[in-house]
């Protein structure tokens, strides 16, 4: 599997550190125990394409935004985490 | 159905082994069943059986979309042990160790289980102390443990690495005598047989597409076959658990995985028991067949592929070599994966959900080979009594909610180092 970072080109997966789920959303404080279990716990996981977080650990160390089909394996877009819709 | 004995054997070889019976029926799905149980893996088919023996509910259905055992029962490395530390998972594991140790003889179907131990190799002082403290609270807990010094595990697979040169030497293990391996489609078969047989009908290619719901009930299940309705649904399909609950409106604390597992050319016996390493992630036993089976850690990010990467191929190996360096003389016959359900704490879920007449079974991780015997006999008292049995009660879905998840490895909520 590669991973085309922005910055380092096309790069094998096993530089990247994968973060999980990037559409996962860290609730106000007071949100209360439900919006923190869905948050800290819950997963669409979905069969497709999911938007999910890889930090190129063994280059640029930047944190990207990957969309990667999970039935395929193919990378369907890689964006800088900064300025990603999440 | 014909009992399997030394005599059908011997008047089946004179016949030529031309009257064999089929070992399970092939019925059309009838329009409504009191329990379908959706997915045909071991779970599934375990939970049908129990069902049917245990508690007189025989009109059921087992709904599997591809063939019986296709998924991660097929594919898995047949490790059953029951060397856990903490409460609820040492007695589900034993009660599940416990039923492994008649299923030949209750099923009348060999699924080969082979108690050759299993052996977690220790590789530093800490590591020592850590054996002795799980060692410890499994025989409080009545289970069979032995500790092992360097020079007990050199007796028992003198093979391994002893060398002056091991990068992480052996300093002893954690031996469980009475953990090995099983012939895993053997299992899937066993039930299979053993279910049909008290009425279980069981419908192969036959995927759920969707599930019907009113109010807080499930009314039954939409397949590829048609809609089959039910008076209750249990779903049993491990990696694909997010994808089927979906269908019901439920979001699980569950990510899917791929785990590659590897089996090389047929050896002479080599090695008789299960070994594990300590540093690396990495296993390897024999098969009957004198094939080494081995396996290490998941590749670490979601997947459905059923195929993994080259990356986690060589770091597998090279743990390997780590401990068995005469390891790099064997060839490679055959690899693949399977798609794990990883859950929240790499413990299992088996419990009542939210909707009154739907239950789940999933969550196993890459150990829920082990627990097939036992998650069938425990979800069937689940959805029998719509209460769980004493033995599964902890493992709900409301835990992680509540602050009662059970974390084995104290990894926290990253299913990926579960
Ligand atoms: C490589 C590998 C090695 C492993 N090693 C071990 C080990 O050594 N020891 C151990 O204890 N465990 C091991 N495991 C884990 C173990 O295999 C699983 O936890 C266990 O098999 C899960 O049991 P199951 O019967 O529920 O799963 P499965 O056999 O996967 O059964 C689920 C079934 O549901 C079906 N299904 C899915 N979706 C639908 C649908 N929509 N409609 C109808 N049917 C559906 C699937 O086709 C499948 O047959 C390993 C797994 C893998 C992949
Ligand atoms: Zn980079």
């Amino acid at each position: 599997m590669l991973i085309r970072c922005p910055w380092c080109g096309e790069r094998d997966h096993a530089e990247y550190f994968y973060g999980g789920d990037a559409t996962v959303k860290r609730p106000a404080e007071n949100a209360g125990v439900q919006a923190w279990n869905d948050y800290v716990y819950l997963r669409d996981n979905p069969k497709g394409p999911h938007r999910e977080l890889w930090q190129h650990q063994a280059g640029c160390r930047e944190w990207l935004v990957v969309t990667r089909d999970t039935l395929t394996h193919d990378i369907l877009g890689v964006e800088p985490v900064k300025g990603a819709a999440r | 159905m014909t009992r399997y004995s030394a005599f059908s054997l011997l008047r089946q070889t004179l016949r030529g082994h031309r009257g064999w019976d089929r070992a399970w029926r092939d019925p059309e799905p009838k329009r409504h069943y009191d329990v379908i149980i959706i997915g045909g893996g071991g779970h599934g088919l375990a939970s049908a059986y129990y069902l049917a023996k245990l508690h007189g509910v025989r009109n059921v259905a087992v709904v599997e979309k591809g063939y019986l055992g296709s998924g991660n029962t097929g594919r898995n490395t047949t490790i059953v042990r029951s060397n856990y530390l903490i409460e609820p998972n040492a007695h589900f594991y034993e009660h599940s160790l416990k039923l492994w140790e008649g299923l030949s003889e209750d099923l009348n179907y060999n699924v080969m289980f082979s108690q050759r131990g299993v052996l977690n190799l220790a590789h530093s002082d800490g590591q020592m102390d850590a054996a002795a403290r799980r060692g410890n609270a499994m025989r409080l807990n009545g289970i069979d443990a032995e500790l092992l010094d360097r020079e007990q595990v050199r007796v028992m697979v003198p093979h391994l690495d002893f060398s002056e040169h091991a990068r992480f030497p052996i300093f002893g293990g954690l031996y469980q005598p009475r953990g090995g391996t099983a012939r895993h489609d053997a299992v899937a078969w066993g039930f299979a047989r053993g279910a049909s047989a008290l009425g279980v009908d069981i419908i192969q290619n036959c995927e759920v597409k969707g599930i019907k719901r009113q109010g807080n009930r499930v009314l039954g299940v939409e397949t590829s076959r048609g809609f089959i309705g039910a008076g209750k649904i249990g779903m049993a399909v491990a990696g694909n658990s997010s994808h089927v609950a979906a269908m019901a409106g439920l979001k699980l604390p569950i990510e899917s995985h791929v785990l590659q597992a590897f089996v090389t050319e047929g050896l002479k016996p080599w090695i008789d028991t299960v070994v594990t390493y300590g540093v690396g992630h990495f296993y390897i036993s024999q098969s009957d067949k004198g094939g080494l089976v081995l396996g290490g850690d998941i590749d670490g990010y979601n997947s459905y592929a059923q195929k993994g990467n080259l990356a986690l191929i060589e770091h597998c190996m090279a743990a390997g070599m780590q401990i068995l360096p005469s390891l790099s003389r064997t060839r490679i016959l055959r690899h693949w994966g399977g798609v794990m359900d990883m859950s929240m704490d790499g413990s299992p879920i088996i419990a009542k959900t939210p909707i009154d007449n739907f239950y789940i079974n999933g969550g196993w991780c890459y150990g829920g080979f082990k627990a097939t015997p036992g998650s069938g006999w425990v979800f069937a008292h689940t959805i029998a009594h719509d209460k769980p049995h004493p033995i599964n009660a902890e493992f709900t879905l409301e835990r992680f909610a509540e602050g009662r998840a059970i974390d084995e490895k104290g990894g926290g909520p990253t299913p990926n180092v579960h």
